[in-house]
């Protein structure tokens, strides 16, 4: 084997490696916000009605979260043209994301209600709450500080999950590296790098998230975000 | 000349595909298991040094994406001086991703068992490879069954991703259908179908275990 590493040759294409982690990034951001606001929605309503509504959401979940992600964004870039609807490789990325997301913070979510206990429901009925304020503050907002490591770990599966968004030729981190391995033929050398970047990407997003932890929640759920692994979803 | 439709021949391409799907996922969850095993092992292990290098290990593999293990196993292995079809290359970087979550799995389930158990056996005179082999892994093992076949949902999925460096399973094979028939809403459909078929009775199963072993440990 005598093959010489070169990323000087890298440097050059520094412009194009930023502008993909600038749409990764904004990607990510994006489908986390949307994503978690669709997760709080769809599990509320799963827990206040019964029926038909609950049904739905729960068919919802099982059919994103046993199939591929990359097949789910083929659906949203190749076959809604077909309807009717089209989209661009940013859009569809970005709906594939959020569709995927959504799924996945409704279930996480969804067990953070469920282990609210009932008796805590009755005192604060007992404290004259309205129906409202005990939603508020005694169901939602506890159970999303109680799942927020498990969530926070879903966020940055999707964050490294967004690499696949280069298959529907959407222009982020992992699209730069294919064009930069393409112009250099360094591959290793690109994929090492751009590795890298993805393993710093992660680390920062679960900073960022900790931060945001500690301002809705405190100190305490932000520690144990930090320090969660990726939770595997059963 | 007409173009082809998607009928019944296709789809038998497709369930052609879906085998090598599974043989992926097989190769993924034998090589992975392994692999993350003795990474759990090294997790939980008395020296320090040991346990920090497996800690690393599990951090780095979780924190990129599965695209880049896959992207530096098929370029790496070729520097190394190996002609290797995609097979190989696949399921190498889905050995190396699913070892790095296993290992996490498995290293929850080996300290889930009591303290007290450790310290039984070890007043029982046990060596370090007895107390594994006749207390903690048993015990281990019966924790480790609903998250293990939890994750081989992921892993199946994510088998989905070496369609990418062109090896042809099932949604490599719907690209390819696709090309052919230009119906993608009614072939991605059908593709997304297959892949229910095997992930969701797995979800059921994975289930169905977390609540027996609850069900056993409550009463």
């Amino acid at each position: 084997m005598s093959y010489t590493f070169q990323f000087g040759v890298l440097a050059q294409y520094q412009d194009e490696i930023l502008s993909g982690i600038w749409l990764t990034i904004k990607l990510s951001v994006l489908s986390i916000i949307l994503g978690s606001a669709a997760g709080v929605a769809l599990a509320s309503i799963r827990s206040v009605r019964g029926g038909a509504a609950r049904f739905l959401v729960d068919a919802y979940v099982e059919i994103i979260r046993n199939t591929p992600f990359l097949v789910q964004l083929f659906i949203v870039y190749f076959g809604l043209p077909g309807l009717g609807l089209r989209v661009g490789a940013d859009t569809a990325a970005l709906i594939g994301m959020t569709i995927n997301l959504a799924a996945y913070s409704t279930e996480i979510i969804r067990a953070g209600i469920e282990a609210v206990h009932k008796s805590q429901i009755e005192a604060g009925e007992a404290l004259g709450f309205t129906r409202f304020q005990i939603y508020r503050h005694v169901i939602i907002v506890p159970a999303i500080a109680k799942v927020y490591p498990a969530l926070c770990s879903q966020f940055v599966l999707m964050m490294l999950a967004s690499s696949i968004c280069s298959a529907i030729s959407t222009h982020e981190l992992a699209a730069s590296a294919a064009f930069v391995e393409s112009q250099t033929y360094r591959s290793f050398e690109v994929y090492i790098v751009v590795t890298l970047i993805y393993l710093a990407l992660a680390l920062a997003l679960r900073a960022g998230l900790a931060l945001v932890g500690m301002w809705l929640f405190g100190r305490r759920v932000a520690r144990r975000a930090m320090t969660a692994l990726p939770e595997v979803q059963a | 000349m007409t173009l082809r439709t998607f009928g019944f021949n296709e789809f038998g391409f497709l369930l052609q595909a879906l085998q090598w799907t599974i043989v992926l996922t097989v190769i993924a969850l034998i090589g992975g298991g392994l692999l993350g095993f003795a990474v759990a092992l090294a997790r939980t292990s008395h020296v320090k040094a040991v346990r920090f290098a497996a800690g690393t290990y599990i951090q780095v593999i979780q924190g990129i994406p599965v695209l880049m293990i896959l992207f530096l196993s098929y370029y790496g292995l070729s520097l190394a001086g190996l002609e290797l079809p995609p097979l190989v290359a696949a399921g190498a970087s889905m050995t190396i991703y699913a070892s790095g979550y296993l290992a996490e799995i498995w290293r929850g389930c080996i300290q889930a068992v009591p303290k007290q158990q450790w310290e039984a056996s070890e007043s029982l005179a046990m060596t370090r490879l007895q107390q594994y082999r006749y207390v903690i892994l048993p015990q281990a093992i019966r924790i480790s069954l609903p998250p293990t076949v939890g994750f081989a949902v992921q892993v199946v999925k994510n088998t989905s991703i070496t369609s990418i460096i062109g090896f042809v399973e099932l949604a490599r094979a719907g690209q390819l259908i696709n090309n052919a028939t230009f119906q993608p809403f009614r072939v991605f459909i059908a593709v997304a179908v297959l892949y229910f078929v095997v992930c969701y009775p797995l979800s059921q199963l994975s289930r169905w275990l977390e609540r027996r072993l609850h069900a056993g440990s409550n009463r």
